[in-house]
């Protein structure tokens, strides 16, 4: 943000982080204002990115705004750094910022997500922007943004309050796996872009700074550090995250969201972190799962 | 070995190389030059242009060349470029009235001050495949190329002195027109928003929505009160000078739909507008604007809004192809996480169904 910091050597014709200084100075308004008001969607006018919309565009417009050319960014997309669109996400703001990039949760000063949040505790300093596909909470329970404005204005929740009582009545248990409605500061009904309800309990007091950016929708969110973020729950029902019937076959985690891997045609299968950071760093310290051969370093980044 | 689903930057090179091989198709045919693009595919640019929102015949051509056609491609690589480029000036607005027109017709009026003019129009063409058109020849000349005064105005309101139909009331000199790719769109949305969202709008969307207005979803009885394509100056004033000056002429087509109107407990019975204009020759979306612009006034006219066309928030927030193509594609992101968080939910859900299964037959067999 400092001037200094916009001219480092990027790709020719563009600005810096790809946005002009003035689109840059009205997100970082809508972006205070969400800060200031944790879980409170802010409207702000999202400019058409290179990649389509629904690829991650507001997160790559918050990314845009915040980032400065000492910056160390990580990207990651269902918890690697190595999925397709976490590659090409990290390429364009390399060509259009020239920043350090790291795929080490603990030293990205910026991590952009899609659909997870690091195992590795984050620190304060540190910002994290999730990709926002569907800002409002209460969409699939009225699809019209006139009205859900109004509920929210008013705090009038009490329609998701049934709907999760109803799953309750109908299955048992509620029955929503990702996308988990949250009450943040004990005010506003939010969406923590889909996220497994395994990730949900990580924003509550997270030392970092939380930025969800939806650029189709043309909305940004914060929950600022050390922020409460409460999931909707009942006494006699209350939140609980998912379990697997068994441990990381890599590296033997116990307290990490696994993927399932079908290794053949007759139900044979793995399961591994999600977190690809997080699962190299256990193999690193010797950690060892029941599919893992011995680690050891890998030759190229 | 475990390197499922993961794929790497390599992997994205290749296809970039791929896809530019597959655009230029076999290299013993010469290479689309953008000027041909420019001038043999004017449909395709003039469409490219409109939802794009930049009027660039070169630059439109050349997104279509490099999406190798697709015209929504065409239409984002379009509004991507769009959005990096300085603001330099707000026109004046542009006065069809002194359009330079090369196509003018009314279906209201049989005849109207200043002719009509049929222009290039495929209208009364026989769609038959023209297999001449395979062999390449001598350009075609036109004969018989009509022209009208250079100002002729709107029909519509020339044949109004009965104050039959409703006239257009400007908005105030210091009324500032709203942009929707600098604040959002928020409800309700006034008709400047409702037209620049119509303006970008998908056509075949549109095309969709106008004509569910003619078979009764929210029925307008539509006449088309003039539509009218031809060359138009734009104008900026400036400052310094105090006047304003003329940067260049854009071609566009306008269309005046005149609708019946048989009056609400608010109105009486009167005939409304509804207002269509596209970049080019666009006649197709122009009209279908039009007719979901006035289903869009229903509102306003005190009208019962009960179709989908008369619906603002899904007319106008389902309307922008880019958006929509984005957001429909993006199911081909990986989504395992999601998917996995389901698939445990639905294993535990199944298993405790088995349980309570288990138990009742337990319970039964205990009976017997």
């Amino acid at each position: 943000m400092n001037q200094a910091y916009e001219t480092s050597a990027t790709l020719a014709g563009y600005n810096f982080a790809f946005l002009d200084e003035q689109t840059k100075r009205m997100l970082r308004r809508a972006i205070l204002k969400a800060v200031a008001i944790p879980g409170y969607q802010v409207p702000f006018g999202s400019r058409e990115m290179p990649l389509p919309y629904g690829w991650g565009t507001g997160g790559m417009q918050v990314t845009a705004a915040v980032i400065g050319a000492k910056d160390v960014l990580k990207v990651i997309d269902q918890g690697a750094d190595d999925t397709t669109n976490a590659v090409s996400i990290r390429h364009f703001f390399v060509r259009m910022t020239n920043v350090a990039t790291t795929e080490k949760t603990r030293e990205a000063t910026l991590i952009q997500t899609r659909h997870r949040v690091p195992e590795t505790p984050l620190s304060e300093g540190q910002i994290l922007v999730y990709q926002v596909p569907i800002p409002e909470p209460l969409r699939w329970l009225e699809p019209r943004e006139t009205e859900t404005r109004k509920m929210h204005a008013l705090s009038e929740y009490g329609v998701m309050h049934v709907k999760l009582y109803e799953d309750i009545a109908q299955h048992g248990h509620i029955s929503t796996a990702y996308d988990y409605p949250v009450l943040v500061n004990g005010r506003y009904l939010m969406r923590c872009s889909p996220i497994p309800k395994f990730d949900t309990p990580k924003l509550h007091m997270n030392a970092a700074l939380q930025l969800f950016g939806a650029g189709r929708e043309k909305r940004i969110y914060a929950v600022p550090p050390y922020t409460e973020v409460k999931p909707l729950d009942f006494e006699d029902h209350p939140f609980e995250v998912e379990r697997w019937p068994e441990d990381c076959a890599l590296c033997g985690a116990q307290d990490s969201f696994l993927d399932e891997v079908i290794l053949d045609d007759r139900g044979g299968r793995m399961f591994v972190c999600s977190d690809t950071d997080y699962c190299g760093e256990r193999r690193a310290a010797g950690h060892t799962g029941r599919m893992s051969a011995p680690y050891k370093e890998e030759a190229a980044e | 070995m475990y390197v499922a689903v993961k794929g790497g930057e390599a992997a994205i090179g290749n296809a970039h190389q791929l896809l530019a091989e597959d655009r230029r198709g076999n290299p013993d045919v010469p290479e689309l030059s953008v000027a041909q693009i420019r001038e043999q595919l004017s449909g395709s640019v003039d469409r490219v242009m409109t939802e794009g929102s930049v009027y660039d015949p070169d630059l439109a051509a050349l997104a279509l060349k490099q999406s190798r056609g697709d015209q929504v491609e065409a239409i984002f690589l379009l509004r991507a470029y769009r959005t990096t480029l300085p603001r330099l000036a707000v026109s004046l607005p542009i006065d069809t009235g002194n359009m330079k027109v090369s196509r003018r017709i009314s279906s209201c009026f049989k005849d109207m001050p200043g002719g009509q003019l049929l222009g290039p129009t495929f209208d009364y063409a026989h769609r038959l495949i023209d297999f001449a058109l395979e062999a390449e020849g001598a350009a075609p000349q036109a004969e018989g190329k009509g022209a009208l005064a250079d100002h002729l105005p709107q029909v519509v309101d020339l044949l109004n002195a009965e104050g039959l139909i409703e006239r257009e009331q400007p908005d105030a000199d210091d009324a500032v027109v709203g942009d929707l790719t600098r604040e959002p769109l928020s409800f309700p949305a006034g008709r400047d928003i409702r037209l620049q969202t119509l303006a970008r709008a998908d056509e075949g969307y549109l095309l969709a929505l106008g004509y569910s207005t003619q078979r009764g979803y929210a029925r307008s009885h539509p006449f088309v009160g003039e539509i009218r394509t031809g060359e138009v100056a734009v104008e900026i004033e400036i400052p310094e000078l105090g006047f304003a000056v003329d940067i260049g002429d854009i071609t566009v087509t306008e269309c005046q739909m005149v609708n019946q109107f048989v009056g609400s407990k608010s109105e009486p019975p009167k005939f409304t507008r509804g207002y269509g204009l596209a970049f080019g020759y666009a006649e197709r979306k122009a009209m279908a604007m039009s007719l979901v612009d006035r289903a869009l006034r229903a509102e306003e006219l005190g009208e019962d809004i009960t179709a989908p066309a008369q619906d603002a928030e899904f007319v106008l927030y389902h309307a922008d192809n880019v958006e929509a193509s984005g957001f429909v594609q993006h199911l081909k992101l990986p989504h395992h996480v999601d998917f996995q968080a389901e698939l445990t939910l639905v294993r535990t859900m199944r298993a405790e169904i088995a349980a309570a299964e288990a138990r009742k037959a337990e319970l039964a067999e205990a009976a017997q």
